[in-house]
């Protein structure tokens, strides 16, 4: 079973079509809503049935959110959905917007007539250009069909749709900081609480989920909850996009469902390349901490498989190491990442990233001290669950990760001023 | 008074940038117009070869009636706005893990090679710009660069040099 919920049109030509998505039954679950004024408890209860969990990375459950928001309280509600897409190593919500535009929009109605919300916007990276254009021309198609606008289809039901274009900034995917950004301010996110289903977008009761999550709604209502959940495992509803690239033959985009054995989506990648052999697999995105290969062929992807491997599923970005490379290399170019990305609000994500970067690279240059792995520790310690958002700890858990599983490859660099792989 | 401001308002800008501006101005709530500052500073830029001016900084200001300090605050917290020239074509390239251990650096140094330049440089003729990119969401084609709005993947030299090549 493959590509069966947001993927559905991927065989079709032209799969963004209007008339394509319409042709394997889309915005049918729509009609049907607006036509027989389904309660929206029901719409969240079938969510919740689902056992569909947020795919943006924190696998929050779907209904629950949607449950928080008060629908009847007075005053506009928004619903937002995070297409920033900046984890590294992730690159499905892309394909999504790209080839199956039509289902998120049409799982961001029933969203809005679910949370009792009016309003959408869909913020895109600014560098996703293709997908943004494929996105505007399905909104237009939409509107035009009676899909977006006032009044839809007779029902009395307004929604109206729109993106936001992102312009370069990681930390807008937290979703505080992207409601920032969409009032046209730095993307600094805000403090918790209030959460945005009380206070989000303009002051409002908002929403916000990921591009995934969205698109599986129509789906998840047309089939049923229980088909969902029953797609996957225990605590992992449905089936999941992955994407997984590195040193593999086939890197690319799998809509499998979860619990599907690593080794067997490592096949469906085309395995690896040049036969060289599997080092590590980090499983959920950078910020997920990395496991060993040999262990990692024996684990299958879902929620609490890589979570008892002391990881994390995250937004489903696998990315496969192969034995020719560095672990001190990669985790340098890491952590140079999330110093760079930290909005320096906060101090401890602010220096302490600044300070993950600078010890990783003297070790990876040569110039490491051996007092450097506990400096390590402890500054990653100092940072984890000390600051507004979750960047900080997005930075500690893969040194962490390194640090537990290929500590004897730091020591070497330390020891010998040079790289344990290769060295023969 | 109040017209001479409004009338001011509506000489800036030629009106393409300006209906382009009114357009994203129109998707958001009437009192919320700052909203449109980040696509109003990407249009002007890419009207203007490809950086923001201050003047234009305090255009876009002026235009959506707001203070200017919170349009540079804007303007210098995202990656994709450029406060000095670049080249007529700006090429990112990705060195996130994907793209290095899919050899990113082969491809860095080609270009850097080939135009002359290396990260933060623009080339004597103004044609090309060099910039370090976090991951582009793009992984399942590493190594990959973006040239303006366009996606490059599973790069190797001799792409690149066919790619340059086709760039007027
Ligand atoms: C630093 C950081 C970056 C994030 N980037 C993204 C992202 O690119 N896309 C996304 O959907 N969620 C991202 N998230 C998670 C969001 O904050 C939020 O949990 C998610 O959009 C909620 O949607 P979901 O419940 O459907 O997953 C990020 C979180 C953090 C802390
Ligand atoms: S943890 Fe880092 S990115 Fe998040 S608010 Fe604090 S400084 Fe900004
Ligand atoms: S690492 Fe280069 S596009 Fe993701």
């Amino acid at each position: 079973m493959a590509n069966e919920v947001c993927l559905r049109t991927l065989d079709l030509e032209r799969p963004w079509l209007l008339e394509q998505y319409q042709s394997r039954g889309g915005y049918e679950m729509l009609k049907k809503v607006l036509t027989e004024k389904t309660p929206p408890d029901e719409i969240i209860e079938e969510v919740k049935k689902s056992g569909l969990r947020g795919r943006g990375g924190a696998g929050f459950p779907t209904g629950l959110k949607w449950s928080f928001i008060s629908r009847n309280a007075p005053g506009q509600k928004f619903v937002v959905c995070n297409s920033d897409e900046g984890e590294p190593g992730t690159f499905k919500d892309r394909d999504i917007i790209r080839y199956n535009p039509h289902q998120l929009i049409e799982g961001m109605i029933l969203a809005g007539y679910a949370i009792g919300a009016t309003r959408g916007y869909n913020y895109i990276r600014g560098e996703f250009w293709e997908p943004y254009e494929r996105f505007e021309h399905a909104l237009e198609e939409a509107r035009e069909a009676g899909y977006l606008g006032e009044n839809l289809l007779g029902s009395g039901f307004d929604f109206e749709l729109h993106s936001h274009l992102g312009a370069g900034a990681y930390i807008c995917g937290e979703e505080t900081a992207l409601l920032e950004s969409i009032e046209g301010k730095k993307g600094q996110p805000r403090y918790k609480p209030p959460f945005p289903a009380h206070f989000g977008l303009y002051g409002c009761p908002t929403i916000i989920n990921n591009t995934e999550s969205l698109a599986s709604i129509p789906m998840i209502l047309e089939k049923g909850g229980e088909w969902f959940s029953d797609i996957g495992v225990k605590n992992s509803g449905g089936s999941k996009l992955f994407s997984i690239s590195g040193n593999i033959n086939n890197p690319g985009v799998f809509e499998i469902p979860m619990g599907t054995p690593f080794s067997k989506l490592l096949e469906m990648a085309g395995g690896m390349k040049d036969g060289r052999k599997i080092k590590a697999v980090i499983p959920g995105g950078s910020s997920a901490p990395v496991i060993p290969g040999d262990q990692m062929m024996e684990l299958t992807m879902d929620y609490d498989a890589i979570a008892g491997a002391g990881s994390m599923l995250g937004s489903g970005a696998v990315v496969v190491l192969d034995d020719t490379n560095c672990m001190v290399k990669v985790l340098d170019r890491m952590s140079y990442f999330y110093h760079e990305e930290s909005c320096g609000q906060c101090t401890p994500c602010r220096e302490g990233t600044g300070w993950l970067y600078r010890v990783v690279h003297r070790i990876e240059t040569g110039q490491g001290r051996q007092e450097d792995l506990d400096l390590l520790d402890d500054v990653a310690g100092k940072i984890s669950g000390k600051t507004i958002c979750a960047l900080g700890d997005a930075a500690a858990m893969p040194v962490q990760g390194m640090l537990r599983h290929f500590r004897d490859e730091f020591q070497y660099h330390i020891d010998h001023k040079r790289c344990m792989v290769g060295a023969g | 008074m109040s017209t001479s401001v409004v009338k001011d308002v509506i000489e800036l800008f030629n009106p393409e940038v300006r209906a382009e501006i009114d357009r994203w101005i129109a998707k958001y709530p009437p009192e919320w117009k700052q909203s449109a500052v980040m696509a109003a500073l990407r249009i002007v830029q890419d009207d203007n070869g490809g950086w923001l001016t201050t003047d234009l900084m305090n255009d876009v200001a002026a235009y959506l009636e707001m203070p200017a300090i919170a349009v540079y605050e804007v303007a210098t917290f995202y990656s994709m706005y450029e406060l000095k020239p670049v080249g007529k074509h700006k090429v990112c390239v990705c060195t996130n893990v994907s793209c290095m251990i899919n050899n990113a650096d082969t491809i860095v140094e080609h270009l850097e090679k080939r135009l002359g330049i290396t990260f933060g440089e623009v080339t004597e003729d103004g044609r090309f710009s060099l910039k370090e990119v976090e991951c582009l969401g793009a992984c399942g084609g590493a190594p990959m660069m973006q040239i303006g709005k366009q996606y490059y993947e599973n790069l190797t030299p001799e792409i690149v040099d066919a790619i340059l090549e086709g760039l007027e």
